[in-house]
């Protein structure tokens, strides 16, 4: 089969493979129909992810159509049609029975390397490093799921492919994050980033009832569309003085909750962001935490900060002294899928939430490599792409 | 509360010393080094003197060196570092452990919490022809007597150790003591404790090895090199068991396609 495979930091290549085979009783694999480039991927592209191999298949957004299952998976038959979760979970261990599915105890094969960096695992992740497992992911045109009893959710024919993809990551985290500010009535949001969590964050936060959205970023094309198609007021933080301006738009107080869809990889333009942008080039400092700390600056007091993000190691010159001081509430981690796959499809099924407005962007899984580079260099507007496996 | 006064000694092996005690005056070339150690040295040391020449760096230079040293000292039997420390790994018979013996040996100390009742997890283990499903490094082992079993081990680079054991001490979903019998090539000694997590939380698992590794400490840093480092094993061997009893499979990619 064809898959994209990492050969190195900026190198990425599709390459023919063997195709993947049931190896497990709980396995089912996969006929690969749509499959995303998620702004998580670019960290691998950029090599800011450790313990990433020659070879490794990228990709965990994606679904498709059930091929063959394993002697254990009693609720899938081949010729399904399914959604994949990003993250693994076996569906029996203590934090899967809490619903905290990112948490799992059980998905990772490849478990040292992430207790000898954080002291515990999370959930395999598929296509995300051997520090999650090193399972092969979905920018293929096949794929091996394991625990196929617990993850993947079967779409009706009703919708479409591009209606039902974002289930398998961005819509769940956007919509997670906005949960995890528990918005009130009168409640105003501030989402930090403007891709494709940032926009579906700012669709959650009004599905969840906040009053209004404010939404950040300096891309003209991304404010154009959380403003046009998500409804936001926007902020260009290279135009405006952000902290005057947020304080100007919400007479003083500041926004209710922040969220920060950036994560290790900010941009800004003060003085703390030139700081992180020279200590990670020099290998000093492993996150750039820029818009985290923002967020802390703006946000009310006894408000909450989200952080649908990805981090990986060690924040530099974070204000714990302000957060405290203002009693802010943090929230984060990894999306537990499962929680909001059903409860979102049946939202997209009613029509109330379309995520596809955020797609500019459909090529062949041959374009992979440069449809990355194009996204995380931000050409061409682009948004989000979505990969056809079996278009030429 | 523990005091050091009531701590055991820790002591080198009686034997051992008494080889340090005859050493005093005599001159040092005298084999200091067991047998197997000997091999397992001299072969490792071959080992890294091949793959320090073949790439042509000052740190591989550095490491064919040190293979130098291990070849001399597997071809020898004589160790400069275990004659300072006063160790000794050459006697042929080496008494088994006692239970609770503090010994020059390792001692591991791992848990776990299974999400499962502490019958059935007690149970599993308690039927040890189940170990090898989640201790990758155990080829087999037969029950060979009500409370006597045959362990079969692989060991570094390719070999097979093998040995017998006796379950000393049981007590129904509480606790399972071993040990190996006298004259074995491996001496070890392990109790391994289940108790009832706090909150329905299911069964928490102490394990407890003490064991002399063959080939000594040296054995032990060369298994270590190759990534076989008995305290990550048996991490890896109990987070491979939680998984066969929560899951009733080991998550794996083995045999999963990759590029180039």
């Amino acid at each position: 089969m064809k898959a994209l495979c990492w050969l190195g930091k900026n190198r990425l290549a599709v390459e023919d493979v063997p195709d993947p085979k049931i190896i497990n009783p709980r396995d089912a694999v996969l006929k690969i129909t749509r499959t995303a480039i998620c702004g998580s991927d670019l960290h691998l592209l950029d090599g800011f992810i450790p313990q990433m191999e020659r070879g490794d298949i990228l990709g965990h957004e994606f679904m498709g159509e059930v091929m063959e299952v394993g002697p254990e998976v009693k609720n899938l038959k081949p010729g399904d049609r399914v959604v994949v979760p990003f993250t693994i979970s076996c569906g029996n261990c203590f934090f899967c029975n809490k619903q905290l599915w990112s948490l799992c105890d059980n998905s990772n094969p490849d478990a040292r390397t992430c207790e000898t960096m954080y002291g515990y695992t999370g959930a395999g992740l598929f296509g995300y490093s051997h520090i999650y497992g090193g399972y092969a992911g979905g920018q293929a045109q096949y794929a091996r799921v394991p625990f196929a009893d617990v993850g993947p959710l079967k779409v009706p024919e009703s919708l479409k492919d591009e209606q039902v993809l974002f289930l398998s990551d961005i819509l769940p985290t956007a919509y997670m994050a906005a949960e995890n500010c528990n918005i009130e009535r009168g409640d105003t949001v501030a989402v930090f980033g403007c891709g494709p969590v940032g926009l579906l964050a700012i669709v959650s936060a009004y599905a969840l009832g906040a009053e209004r959205v404010i939404a950040i970023d300096r891309i003209p094309e991304r404010l154009r569309m959380a403003q046009s198609r998500a409804k936001a007021d926007v902020l260009n933080y290279e135009q405006v003085d952000l902290m005057e301006a947020i304080k100007e738009m919400t007479g003083g107080r500041g926004p209710d909750s922040c969220i920060d869809a950036v994560g290790l990889e900010a941009h800004g333009t003060t003085l703390d962001a030139w700081y992180d942008l020279a200590r990670t080039t020099l290998m000093m400092e492993t996150d750039r935490s820029h818009a985290l700390r923002r967020a802390i600056q703006v946000c009310r007091k006894g408000g909450t900060v989200s952080i649908p993000g990805v981090y990986g190691g060690l924040l530099d010159k974070f204000p714990m002294g302000l957060a405290f001081a203002k009693g802010l509430t943090l929230r984060m981690g990894q999306t537990h899928m499962q929680r909001y796959m059903k409860p979102l499809l049946e939202r997209i099924e009613k029509g109330e939430i379309d995520p596809t407005f955020i797609i500019t962007h459909r090529l062949p899984l041959d374009a992979a490599p440069e449809a990355y580079k194009t996204f995380r260099d931000k050409q061409d507007d682009c948004v989000k792409v979505v990969l056809d496996p079996w278009a030429s | 509360m523990t005091t050091f006064s009531s701590a055991p000694p820790r002591q080198a092996h009686p034997t051992a010393r008494a080889a340090v005690e005859a050493d005093q005056g005599r001159p040092i070339h005298r084999q200091n080094v067991g047998e197997l150690e000997r091999w397992i040295s001299g072969a490792a040391g071959a080992a890294l003197v091949l793959h320090g020449l073949r790439q042509r760096s000052l740190a591989s230079l550095a490491l064919a060196a040190v293979g130098g040293g291990l070849i001399q000292r597997g071809a020898t039997g004589h160790c400069q570092l275990y004659h300072r420390l006063g160790v000794s790994t050459a006697d042929a018979r080496r008494p088994a452990l006692k239970h609770g013996d503090v010994h020059r040996g390792i001692l591991i100390k791992r848990s776990v919490t299974v999400s499962r009742p502490i019958e059935e997890v007690f149970a599993f283990w308690r039927h040890l022809e189940n170990l090898p499903r989640f201790m990758l490094h155990l080829q087999s082992v037969s029950s060979t007597g009500p409370d006597r079993s045959h362990w079969v081990v692989r060991g570094p680079m390719g070999s097979t150790i093998e040995w017998d054991a006796e379950i000393i001490n049981e007590k129904p979903n509480e606790l399972i003591a071993w040990r190996s019998v006298e004259g074995s090539e491996v001496d070890h000694a392990g109790t391994v404790r289940f108790s009832r997590a706090p909150g329905d939380r299911g069964t928490e698992v102490h394990v407890e090895l003490n064991y002399e590794p063959p080939g000594g400490q040296f054995g032990r840093a060369i298994a270590w090199l190759f990534g076989e480092e008995p305290r990550i094993q048996m991490e890896d061997d109990l987070s491979r068991f939680k998984q066969v009893m929560e899951t009733g499979e080991i998550a794996s990619v083995d045999g999963q396609p990759r590029g180039h």
